[in-house]
């Protein structure tokens, strides 16, 4: 009786052993494996020499500083040979205003890139503003998750990139921003997005938009490296982010926005 | 080893026969679509981040333009525009800055670039400079009178409406369209030249805007007038009241 007692203890204590190593054969694997990717990003050069990992880029904009004079559109389009034409923006400035009755007009016309007219109407506005967007480059990006072929992806140094020749044009990507950041190429059938001009930071340049921006509204920068300009950016304002309640945890950061923007 | 095979029952080993020939072909088929580098360094085409790398830059950057044009960046470095990059009026430069024989850059001559900045919005921050460019000089284009290397008003402005143009705009329809400017804002003389480093004040008491409104004020009889000692204690009258638009019509 006491021996068959002890033999079925062992039978469970070798069962338990079994299952573990079970368990361990398949989570093991993916750690080292997970381990070992993260090791090999970190070794990660480019041709010019930059090291992705090193970075870990972010856009601050102060929106009390925004003229709305379109001249990052415009820069942005020159830049990356965005399509001349209305619907296809990878930066785009909208225009608040805020009327008496606590009506709200967000316009956009063309993307801002000739600048705004003046409303006769004016004298309902009771505060107005500029608002430029662009892809928030998120730490955690919907677009990502949902590419069916891993064709837009995170970089080591936090920029969503889109792969030209592996896009499908499914649009998967673009109903899942919800920034409306992104859209189809009329022509080359591919999601086209900002991508923080890529070609120009890893040179040491700042994006396009921000490069023209005449008031400073637009502020780049590296937020691993104290002196960067949006660091200070970051200490000295009080800062939000577009649609918080998403998680996507975007790095463009907004100085004074109003709570209406999304 | 031959027992347990004839265990297995026949329609697994059909089954199973399949499967294999599936994850066999899988393995011998997938190498020829995905390419070498995908997964590399994360779910994505390695090579990829070098393409897009190495797109064509149109926009050189600032900095390089100081090594031809010295003459013109130290003009411009001392001005308002000290911040606005070269090649925002004249145009990416990338080309010109290879061979600046060949690739020539623009200059802006007529009112409609300069407008793109200095038209006058009302959703423009307050403060930056603007013009109502069909009432202002209509025929004239901006450079006969403002070097867009050293802008500056032909004369320092004489009215606040040049910069706070929205402001101007509120109190023109405003019974305290009557008092200048400076009769509530204290405004430093370095104000119109360096306006964001001298800022003119505000009211900082109660008895100041008394002076007219209060019950015992010596001023006209058809100010609308309140007794300061029980209206309203703890605030100062513009926290309430917009003195540029004040409700009382």
């Amino acid at each position: 009786m006491r021996n068959n007692e002890s033999s079925e203890k062992q039978n469970r204590r070798k069962f338990i052993q079994h299952f573990l190593f079970a368990c361990a054969s398949f989570i093991i694997p993916g750690i080292i494996g997970a381990q070992e990717l993260v090791r090999k990003v970190g070794t990660w050069v480019l041709k010019n020499g930059y090291v992705p990992s090193e970075h870990h880029w972010g856009m601050g904009i102060d929106i009390s500083k925004c003229i709305g004079c379109g001249r990052c559109v415009d820069a942005c389009k020159k830049e990356n040979n965005v399509p001349k034409e209305p619907f296809f923006f990878r930066t785009w400035v909208e225009q608040y205003r805020f009327l008496e009755n606590d009506g709200v007009v967000v316009d956009s016309p063309n993307g801002g890139i000739n600048s705004f007219k003046a409303e006769t109407s004016e004298k309902n506005i009771i505060r107005s503003f500029f608002v430029p967007k662009l892809c928030n480059q998120c730490d955690n990006p919907p677009c990502v998750q949902v590419c069916p072929v891993g064709a837009t992806f995170k970089t080591a140094d936090g920029v969503i990139l889109v792969d030209k020749e592996y896009c499908l044009g499914c649009r998967y990507c673009i109903q899942a921003c919800p920034y409306g950041a992104r859209f189809l190429h009329p022509e080359t059938r591919i999601a086209e997005k900002c991508t923080f001009c890529y070609h120009r930071i890893i040179e040491g340049l700042d994006p396009a938009c921000v490069e023209v921006c005449p008031t400073q509204a637009r502020i780049f920068g590296d937020l691993t490296h104290k002196a960067s300009p949006l660091v200070r950016f970051k200490r000295m304002n009080n800062l939000s982010v577009l649609k918080p309640s998403l998680n996507t945890e975007p790095k463009v950061y907004y100085a004074n926005l109003d709570g209406e923007v999304r | 080893m031959l027992s347990i095979w004839k265990k297995i029952p026949e329609q697994i080993k059909r089954l199973s026969f399949l499967v294999i020939l599936i994850v066999a072909g899988y393995l011998l088929i997938s190498p020829l679509f995905i390419p070498p580098d995908f997964g590399k360094y994360g779910h994505f085409r390695a090579s990829a981040v070098e393409e897009i790398a190495s797109q064509q830059m149109n926009y050189v950057g600032h900095e390089i333009c100081a090594n031809c044009h010295e003459d013109v960046s130290v003009i411009k470095s001392k001005g308002y525009h000290k911040n606005v990059a070269c090649e925002v009026c004249h145009g990416p430069a990338f080309l010109h800055a290879e061979d600046p024989g060949s690739a020539t850059l623009e200059a802006p001559r007529g009112r409609s670039y300069c407008t793109l900045c200095h038209e006058y919005l009302p959703s423009r921050p307050t403060g930056f400079p603007q013009i109502v460019a069909i009432s202002h000089n209509p025929m004239k284009p901006c450079i006969t009178c403002h070097d867009p290397h050293k802008p500056e008003p032909p004369v320092t402005p004489k009215e606040c409406s040049a910069c706070h143009a929205t402001i101007a705009r509120t109190l023109s329809i405003s019974y305290h369209i009557y008092l200048p400017c400076t009769r509530c804002h204290e405004t430093p003389e370095k104000h119109k030249i360096n306006p964001r480093e001298f800022t003119p004040s505000k009211p900082s008491t109660r008895e100041f805007c008394g002076g007219c409104h209060s019950i015992d004020a010596k001023s006209d009889k058809g100010i609308p007038r309140i007794d300061l000692a029980t209206h309203g204690h703890r605030y100062v009258c513009w926290q309430c009241h917009y003195p540029h638009l004040p409700e009382a019509k």
